[in-house]
């Protein structure tokens, strides 16, 4: 497969492995977060783990939208979905998310909400076009790299004057998460960071570009390498990573540089900011409420925006109290830390959303990479 | 025989089913003998009785029985007729057998247009007839509008077993090969670019294919030293095998650079963000050898039409978790799990 193959050779794999281990310096551990689930994702999917020494360790972030969005959030869509003059449109990946008491929207589907899985935007435009006698609502979730395709949306529905369409908006910002989780006391030992860098976002840069970042490197003396989505770019990102840490530098440097310009895309970010403002503050799982994290819509798209066209609440939702995807998504403990990985949370039956989609590292270390916890256990018993 | 006191002359072209068809009145044996007979055509079924008898070989016989639902009905490389008896004629096959007879089983949606329902079963009585199969027996219900999604079809098959053969998952043993018949993941994809909110331009056909001629040169080849065999539909080789490591209490390693996938297939659920290890097949299968004569087993499927890009893509394991394990062509490794929640609905 073209333009993918190149970027999973194995050979250069292992020439980047060996180049890894060679300076990676044993005295010391280097401890990296790939923020985006999408790097979680490939690191899993790959077996990169395997290619790397000991002492260079991933730590999973928080950058999986559907993992971070609260209970209460997947709480007021399923109240929503229940009236029944609503058709909710939503990606796959929230159908399982699990809400208050055993609820989903998969749930609420059988029980006879109307819920239906979307690929893209334009679909919930066509569904709206079609149903014109019933109110069709977008559940909106994602970074900046699936904020841009709803801003699109509406502008279309603006233009196509469609008066029975709108969104649940969801939206959330990359840079806000990355300052929460340097500043987060348990993350934060004195003077430095548990974490010696991080793998930036890839597809959100393309979006934002890499200014954002250049001001988190600078204040936290954290090195920041943006990498591609495909294993070679998360192994040339690593050893960008480790050069940096040995170095002493803590720079924003760009790997991805055949998709992320250091402007970002233009075009894009004007969509949004056509469309949307930020909130005061937004509720993320596991990293509690942050300023400045959220996106709503402007005033002047007010009729498309479900929360007030709905009055839509948000209620308190208690999570379940073993679940630790909270300290999970800040990087402090790995999926195996907590009780109930793997025994009633897995994918079929998940308690947290970092078991539902394939970004989350409790799903992407269960359906890879658990095999590895079996050799380790087994490897201290003999 | 031919009842003609009932036959009026089905609107094929204009016609369409309504709910008569299914009252068990003239209209239905209208039906049956103005359509699914034509396309079916068989000395048992010229009889017109509710069942037919057919002489029993001494020795084992097998029978399995199977529904579909897929979605959409017509898909690049079939449709659901073709599918029901394909499938059902794998599922006989799986188990070494020859397969004989189907009976098939129609769940009709009012309205549903008479010149789609003869397409599907003239797909269906070529594809027995091209399989040496015969539908010998069937039933035709009729449900109103809404209460079924066009149509759904069930087929019952039996078959008969060489003396000798008793392939189980529980047979297979530590060491032993895994074959697979050729590129998984084609009708998956295939059936996913005509869905409605997907529809992608892709030239991938469905496998969609009936494989017993295939097993019988298997079979010749390795005997009872074909462990087991399956055809890794819905959830594909990674369930298949899921399923064969709990059921033989072992583990399997494979190499992920030795399963075949088409680039265009590999391409598809890139963007679609599926693992082809997971996407149906309706024209493969995978079989655990004994080592010793899985590259004989592996040479007669290469030589088969249906099995020319046959591969030995890797080996049973001790483990006592019952885990599918994967070198991958990265140089790193992962499990092979099963699927979770639903990838793709009614792909079958």
């Amino acid at each position: 497969m073209k333009y993918a193959d190149e970027f999973r050779d194995k050979t250069i794999a292992q020439g980047l492995a060996q180049a890894i281990g060679t300076e990676a310096d044993p005295q010391r551990a280097y401890r990296f977060m790939e923020f985006c689930g999408g790097h979680t994702h490939v690191i899993s999917r790959y077996g990169l783990d395997d290619l790397l020494p000991a002492n260079v360790r991933m730590i999973h972030g928080p950058g999986c939208p559907v993992c971070v969005l609260p209970t209460s959030r997947i709480d007021m869509a399923i109240r929503l979905a229940a009236r029944p003059q609503v058709t909710l449109c939503v990606y796959g990946d929230l159908m399982r998310v699990p809400g208050s008491q055993g609820q989903s929207l998969l749930r609420a589907r059988a029980l006879g909400a109307d819920i239906r899985m979307v690929y893209s935007t334009l679909d919930a435009i066509r569904i709206a076009e079609q149903a014109l006698d019933q109110e069709v609502v977008f559940f909106a979730i994602g970074f900046e790299t699936t904020t841009p395709p709803t801003a699109v949306m509406i502008r279309l529905a603006k233009k196509k004057r469609l008066k029975n369409l709108s969104v649940f908006c969801n939206h959330v910002l990359t840079p806000p998460a990355m300052q929460s989780i340097l500043e987060s006391p348990d993350i934060r030992t004195v003077g430095r960071a548990e974490i010696d860098g991080f793998i930036g976002p890839a597809h959100v840069s393309a979006i934002i570009g890499t200014e954002p970042y250049g001001r988190l490197a600078e204040q936290f003396g954290e090195p920041i390498v943006i990498a591609g989505f495909e294993p070679l770019d998360v192994m040339q990102a690593i050893l960008m990573l480790v050069r940096q840490v040995n170095d002493g530098r803590f720079e924003v440097e760009n790997q991805y540089s055949r998709a992320v310009r250091r402007e970002g895309n233009h075009r894009a970010m004007e969509e949004v900011s056509n469309v949307f403002g930020l909130r005061d503050q937004f509720e993320w799982r596991g990293l509690g409420l942050i300023p400045d994290s959220g996106l709503k819509l402007k005033r002047a798209y007010a009729k498309f925006d479900a929360e007030m066209r709905f009055v839509m609440h948000e209620l308190p939702a208690a999570d379940n109290p073993a679940c630790e995807c909270g300290a999970i998504l800040r990087g402090v403990k790995r999926p195996v830390d907590c009780k109930l990985f793997g025994t009633v949370c897995t994918p079929e039956t998940p308690t947290g959303s970092c078991m539902v989609s394939s970004e989350g590292a409790c799903a992407a270390h269960w359906t890879y990479g658990r095999g590895r916890d079996y050799q380790v256990r087994r490897a201290s018993c003999e | 025989m031919r009842v003609k006191s009932y036959q009026r002359k089905l609107d094929i072209k204009n016609g369409c089913v309504d709910l008569s068809h299914g009252s068990g009145g003239r209209a239905t044996t209208q039906l049956v003998l103005g359509l699914f007979h034509e396309a079916f055509g068989n000395e048992w079924l010229a009889r017109c009785n509710d069942q037919s008898a057919f002489g029993v070989r001494s020795g084992r016989m097998v029978m399995t029985t199977d529904s579909y639902v897929v979605s959409p009905l017509f898909f690049p490389g079939g449709n659901i007729g073709s599918l029901a008896v394909h499938g059902t004629i794998n599922d006989v096959a799986m188990a070494g057998a020859r397969p004989l007879y189907l009976a098939a089983s129609f769940i009709i949606e009012e309205g549903f247009r008479f010149s789609e329902l003869k397409a599907v079963a003239d797909s269906m009585g070529a594809a027995a007839r091209a399989a040496g199969v015969h539908i010998i027996t069937g039933d035709t219900k009729v449900v109103e509008r809404g209460k079924a999604d066009g149509l759904f079809i069930s087929t019952t098959g039996i078959g008969v077993l060489a003396a000798g053969l008793d392939l189980s998952a529980e047979r297979a043993t530590i060491g032993d090969r895994v074959l697979v018949s050729g590129s998984l993941g084609d009708h998956g994809v295939a059936i996913m670019s005509r869905r409605q909110n997907l529809a992608f331009q892709i030239d991938i056909v469905s496998d969609s294919a009936a494989l017993h001629d295939l097993v019988a040169v298997m079979v010749a080849a390795g005997g009872a030293d074909i462990r087991v065999m399956r055809d890794p539909t819905r959830g594909g080789l990674a369930a298949t095998l899921n399923e064969i490591a709990h059921q033989s209490s072992l583990g399997f390693r494979l190499q992920e650079e030795a399963i075949p996938v088409k680039p265009a297939v590999a391409a598809a659920c890139e963007l679609l963000g599926l693992d082809p290890l997971h996407v149906a097949n309706e024209g493969k299968l995978v079989a655990i050898v004994a080592p010793d004569m899985a590259d004989a087993v592996l040479a007669a499927m290469k030589a088969h039409p249906l099995g020319c890009d046959a591969a030995d893509i890797g080996e049973a394991v001790a483990d006592h978790h019952h885990l599918v394990q994967m070198s991958t062509s990265f140089g790193g490794g992962r499990i092979v799990d099963w699927l979770s929640g639903e990838q793709l609905p009614r792909i079958c």
